[in-house]
């Protein structure tokens, strides 16, 4: 340690400094902690890419259309980003929410049952397969690679018997179609965005004035309310944005409001971060991804940690699959198989999440979701064959992984992580 | 020597199988004072900590603590009689900060949800009271410290749960000079302030510079236990190479290499 830090008493009570926490953020981010910095310079530069080349891409209908898109991505990356903190894998999350779409399909359509038994049995589903997998992995001890493959390879099997080969399983249940194709009544879209913001900054705030109360180290007050000003503008321009009349001819039918699909996904993302960040279990997650032996001696029971994280992953995976079924109102044998799964992995790893385990949040994947959606849909109105999709699709995703690694080169030389 | 020891082992054998790992050890630890525990590889001192620590369990032989006799099966009768172990390694998660390592496995909450502010005041006036300054932060990773930062981190959570008996593994293996010295002043503050310290070292500097007492194991058998002040640096690297030095230690020569030369040589 240096002399300079020998001079500074153990806990700095200093009033907090602008200038220092932009100073300190920076140096953070020259030693390697980049979190979601490229999600959102990706996101930035590929929107403008594609609205400079096609400027339907920059139209409300476009817009809306990117989170139905990218919704069941988001949210199969959402629960893999738990996977990825213990430093596991789970390649059949794809095929999982397929499967557990299926059996939704199958209890809607062939069994007339209501939604949420359905939903419900999905969700089920998903969770019983995590508790397979994750047990497979933390107590028999075959490596999570190896476990999933072969889940991948069966579940793949699984809807093909499910479906009776093939067959295309229509789903008519308005709910759950509601939660892909509806929107909120404006009002209420508006309604929510304050009740969110506000509760926001309620929380920003009342956390700010009991650290200053207990005399610790705080955010300075300008930082917050900058953070607090920044969140309510995207949430206003989005809510305003998606609020206006998107219909083609407005003498047939009126398309407007907030996608019912961005509650949803706000709320899963509220419950996981609550989780990840503000929960002693939260905690054990990056401890068991981290170092698992210190885990072990601290008396965190880390299988147990270990089968729950791959619950939660197939759960989310199955919450996941509901969402594309509702989308395509069916569900067929491709339902959560050809890229979803690469897509998710890559949507949580674009997002800033290690693909090494301990480090990720829950925000990744919704960032990194918003990334790959604007990159399928952007091809896809450039007008790329399938094939061309493919190879950037991949190559963003290793760009990400590249990232990962050399960030995480570089915090090793600096100390940093 | 204090009046009544903290740690007190009496006759504690272990085997692995045909290797008999300890032969009858005694050991005094008294509270208040640096106990360093000394030995060649293989002379049982990793062996001797984990029984304590209830990793194994002893074949024979009794263990008081606090002048009660107590059976340790398990890490966590450890911890709940306020013993804590500190590993070279492995003790800390490099993606977590000071404050999250501290209290990892035993945070503190208000109902589900965790309750940093308190946490982290508990970490401060730890550190404060083992007077460390070189901690920058509470909120930085673990990541970005020093060796000889960890390691006071790694001290200070053991001294966070009121422990009253702190077992420290090589804890200056890995580091500098100057961040020895930090560590090792750390170390004479804990017993200072009233803790009962098991120094396992290998270096004799280390040793002279901060216990009180030396305790040496030589082939599972415990040899010595003298004050630091009574015996020089020589007489205690002869207890550790042969197991006597003039009056101490082992008391027959021909015994000495009766008993121990040929299953000694498989260790």
């Amino acid at each position: 340690m240096t002399a300079t830090a020998h001079m500074q008493p153990a806990v700095t009570t200093a009033p907090p400094n602008v200038a220092d926490h932009v100073r300190e953020y920076l140096s953070r981010v020259r030693g390697g902690d980049i979190g979601a910095l490229p999600a959102v310079l990706g996101l930035i530069v590929l929107c403008a890419v594609f609205a400079t080349l096609r400027p339907a891409f920059l139209s409300t209908v476009n817009f809306a259309n990117l989170f139905a898109q990218g919704a069941a991505v988001a949210i199969i990356a959402m629960g893999l980003v738990f996977v990825l903190l213990i430093g596991e894998i789970d390649l059949s999350a794809g095929f999982a929410s397929g499967v557990c779409a299926s059996v939704l399909a199958i209890l809607l359509s062939t069994y007339g049952l209501p939604w949420y038994v359905a939903v419900l049995a999905a969700i089920g589903t998903g969770v019983a397969i995590g508790l397979v997998l994750g047990f497979l992995v933390a107590k028999v001890g075959i490596p999570s690679f190896v476990v999933t493959l072969a889940a991948f390879l069966a579940f793949q099997g699984v809807v093909l018997l499910l479906l009776e080969e093939g067959k295309n399983i229509a789903v008519r249940d308005d709910v759950v179609l509601a939660v892909a194709n509806r929107n909120l009544p404006p009002p209420l879209g508006w309604a929510l965005a304050v009740l969110g913001v506000g509760g926001y900054a309620l929380a920003q705030l009342v956390r700010l004035r009991t650290r200053q109360r207990r005399g610790l180290v705080t955010d300075p007050l300008l930082v917050v309310v900058a953070r607090i000003a920044m969140v309510a503008a995207v949430v206003a321009a989005a809510v305003y944005l998606l609020n206006l009349e998107r219909s083609r001819n407005t003498l047939i039918t009126s398309l407007k409001g907030v996608p019912v699909v961005v509650p949803l996904i706000v709320v899963l993302l509220l419950v996981w971060s609550f989780v990840l960040s503000r929960t002693a279990y939260g905690r054990h997650i990056y401890a068991v991804g981290g170092n698992v032996e210190a885990a072990r001696r601290a008396g965190i029971n880390t299988d147990r940690i270990r089968i729950s994280a791959f619950v939660i992953c197939s759960g989310m995976a199955a919450v996941g699959g509901i969402v594309a079924a509702s989308r395509a109102s069916s569900v067929d044998p491709n339902t959560g198989g050809s890229n979803v799964l690469l897509y998710a992995v890559g949507a949580a790893v674009i997002g800033g999440t290690s693909l090494f385990g301990g480090k990720g949040r829950a925000l990744d994947a919704v960032l990194g979701g918003a990334v790959v959606a604007v990159i399928i849909n952007g091809m896809g109105l450039m007008g790329y064959s399938s094939g061309v999709k493919y190879v950037v699709t991949g190559a963003v995703l290793l760009l990400a992984a590249g990232v990962d690694a050399l960030s995480r080169r570089r915090a090793a030389a600096t100390g940093n992580r | 020597m204090a009046a009544t020891p903290l740690l007190e082992l009496r006759g504690i054998d272990k085997s692995f199988g045909p290797v008999q790992v300890l032969r009858d050890v005694d050991l005094l630890v008294p509270p208040g004072e640096v106990t360093a525990l000394v030995g060649d590889n293989g002379a049982g001192k990793s062996t001797l900590v984990k029984c304590v620590s209830g990793i194994y369990s002893a074949d024979a032989g009794e263990l008081f603590f606090d002048g009660t006799p107590v059976t340790i099966n398990g890490p966590r009768d450890a911890a709940a009689l306020g013993i804590e172990i500190v590993y070279q390694d492995l003790a800390l998660c490099d993606n977590l900060d000071v404050v999250q390592n501290m209290f990892l496995g035993r945070e503190k909450r208000t109902g589900l949800v965790l309750d940093e502010p308190t946490m982290e005041q508990l970490a401060a006036k730890t550190l404060a009271e083992l007077s460390v300054r070189t901690v920058k932060s509470l909120r930085q990773h673990v990541s970005s410290l020093s060796g000889g930062q960890r390691q006071t981190v790694a001290l200070a959570k053991a001294v966070l749960w009121e422990s009253r008996l702190v077992i420290l593994d090589e804890p200056t293996a890995a580091l500098g000079v100057a961040q020895t010295a930090q560590v090792l002043e750390l170390v004479r503050r804990m017993a200072d302030n009233g803790l009962a310290v098991v120094l396992i070292s290998h270096n004799m500097n280390d040793v002279f510079a901060v216990s009180d007492r030396i305790a040496a194991l030589y082939l599972g058998r415990m040899v010595a236990q003298v004050r630091t002040a009574d015996v020089t640096h020589a007489q205690v690297v002869e207890l550790i190479t042969s197991g006597r030095s003039g009056s101490l230690g082992l008391a027959a020569e021909g015994a000495a290499a009766d008993e121990y030369g040929p299953d000694g040589a498989l260790r």
